[in-house]
């Protein structure tokens, strides 16, 4: 495989909080168009593995390259307009802004919204449509998730990156995220996943790593990974 | 009745004031959650800058809609710069520290702008120029109006709406209010939240700057250490209203304004400090939030 193909590579990445080590040197990459997902225990390191990539924390060592640069030391406010969008852990929306702004502020990073990515979303999540002057903080869970997925997307990245998007969600609005996931992803947007339910992400994905207190335990294609027996036991909940 | 409407007029000239300056204290809380204790001192600064550019500049005595722009202009680009400096220098450094360093950094900057001031000007009262505006008087009934006054109401008012349709309307302004709610989430939307604090700073100060000029211009007697009261009835009303709240900010300044008018008129001059803090006191027992608040609508 050749390394133009790898739209984003980490290389023996090693992250710290003051002197605890969460990530002691990873390597992963993900390529054009590909799914993957990033399976692990709570305090895994996954949230911090994706912070580090989008630039809101810094590594002590290790680099990351994304689209053919090296943007170990790029702010985080600077990688967006690189082709970089990541939905962080929690929603994190806007919550006194309404629904549109809040969608506007995803297309920050262009001179102006592109208003057929605009249509798209209300096209794939439209609950937002339906509510998109009501104030985010007033939404449900799963519609703040959905206008966290939405607003990722209004900057056209070339890579999304979604931190626990079904986190807290009635299975019901857990289909509805995974399946605007995949149209996502069909339409071309190459995406990075973590994940705790595993079993819907590896479905999802071409290929997974599974985190372990800040190192990659196991990596494979998806079938291998839902086929593993370790991974069968620790993550999927089957029982030997 | 005269009285009344007398301290009216008055309560709201000074309380456009306090607004404009509660506003500096309100954007930079909003965004930062830090008091910018040197506000006042940056209100009283630009007092002298604006004596210092219209006296060296224009020459005494000169009336001219020009003049008084450009003395404007100049003054609130020249408090911008400071402010901005202000930021880089006594803020920026401690983001990340406890936020008591903060407070204490704030404070000290602020003694570092007012002996400045004083180094600069000297420790005595300067008399502002009478002439920068025209002393033009309206009698209607038995009220009396000066045209300070009506440049004050109305030039307050307008910068106040530009503010608004700013923060409200704008890209920018949008910006504003998504890093002043969660500054990573910000961040993640390509948002330089440095930038941000800039612009926070470059408005607050230049709208301190028009209110410095203003007190000049309706007080005339000017000291190095008049920032120091009126920035705290402007913080005063800043809490009054809501702190980081905009809309809040200059509701409160008016209030303010009026409240303190009527205590003047019908109390007496030397009890209007002591009552704008024991209002101070009775909102932040009973509602700490400010009339207008932080909407707190988050879900979790």
């Amino acid at each position: 495989m050749s390394n133009t193909e790898k739209l984003l590579e980490v290389k023996d990445l090693h992250v710290s909080y003051g002197a605890i080590a969460a990530i002691k040197g990873i390597d992963l990459y993900v390529k054009k168009g590909e799914v993957v997902t990033i399976l692990g225990a709570n305090g895994a390191g996954k949230t911090t593995t994706l912070r580090t990539i989008s630039g809101l924390l810094k590594p002590i060592s290790g680099n990351i390259i994304f689209d053919g640069k090296d943007i170990t030391q790029t702010p985080a406010h600077d990688i967006v307009s690189l082709g970089m969008s990541h939905s962080p852990e929690g929603r994190r929306v806007f919550g006194t802004l309404s629904v549109e702004e809040n969608l506007m502020m995803g297309a920050y990073s262009l001179k102006k919204h592109d208003a057929k990515t605009l249509e798209w979303i209300y096209e794939i999540l439209p609950r937002l449509k339906e509510r998109r002057g009501q104030l985010a903080g007033t939404l449900s869970g799963g519609e703040q998730q959905m206008l966290a997925i939405g607003r990722a997307i209004m900057s056209k990245p070339k890579l999304l990156i979604l931190d626990e998007p079904s986190l807290g969600l009635a299975p019901v609005l857990v289909k509805v995220i995974f399946k605007a996931i995949k149209q996502i992803a069909n339409s071309g947007v190459t995406v990075l996943l973590v994940e705790q339910n595993a079993k819907a992400a590896l479905r999802l994905a071409n290929r997974g790593y599974v985190l372990e207190l800040g190192k990659i335990s196991h990596e494979g294609s998806s079938e291998e990974l839902l086929n593993s027996e370790t991974i069968q036991e620790a993550y999927l909940g089957k029982k030997k | 009745m005269d009285i009344f409407l007398q301290q009216i007029v008055n309560g709201l000239t000074i309380g456009s004031l306090y607004a404009l300056v509660a506003l500096g204290y309100t954007m930079v809380y909003g965004v930062m959650r830090l008091i910018n204790f040197a506000h006042g001192d940056l209100v009283a600064l630009s007092a002298f800058v604006g004596l210092t550019v219209y006296t060296q500049i224009f020459g005494e005595g000169i009336t001219s809609l020009i003049a008084v722009v450009a003395v404007f202009m100049f003054t609130a680009v020249i408090v911008a710069v400071v402010g901005v400096l202000l930021e880089r220098l006594a803020y920026r450094p401690l983001r990340t520290a406890p936020r008591l360093s903060a407070v204490v950094s704030a404070l000290g900057a602020g003694l570092v702008i007012q002996n400045a001031v004083m180094l600069i000007w000297g420790p005595n009262m300067k008399i502002f120029p009478s002439e920068i505006f025209p002393s033009t008087i309206w009698a209607i009934g038995g009220i009396v109006v000066t045209f300070t006054q009506v440049m004050i109401l109305g030039l307050s008012s307008a910068l106040m709406v530009a503010l608004y349709f700013f923060i409200n309307r704008t890209k920018m302004g949008t910006a504003i209010r998504a890093v002043a709610i969660d500054q990573d989430a910000a961040k993640l939307m390509g948002i330089n939240v440095n930038r941000i604090i800039m612009v926070i700073f470059i408005i607050g100060s230049a709208l301190g700057a028009v209110a410095g000029l203003f007190i000049g211009a309706y007080y005339r007697g000017i000291t190095f250490d008049m920032g120091w009261m009126y920035g705290l009835n402007a913080f005063v009303a800043a809490i009054m209203g809501g702190i980081g709240n905009i809309p809040g900010a200059m509701l409160g300044g008016l209030l303010l304004g009026l409240f303190n008018a009527m205590i003047t008129g019908y109390i007496s001059t030397q009890w209007a400090e002591t009552f704008t803090f024991v209002l101070l006191i009775v909102i932040l027992v009973f509602r700490p939030t400010g009339i207008l608040g932080e909407k707190v609508a988050e879900k979790v």
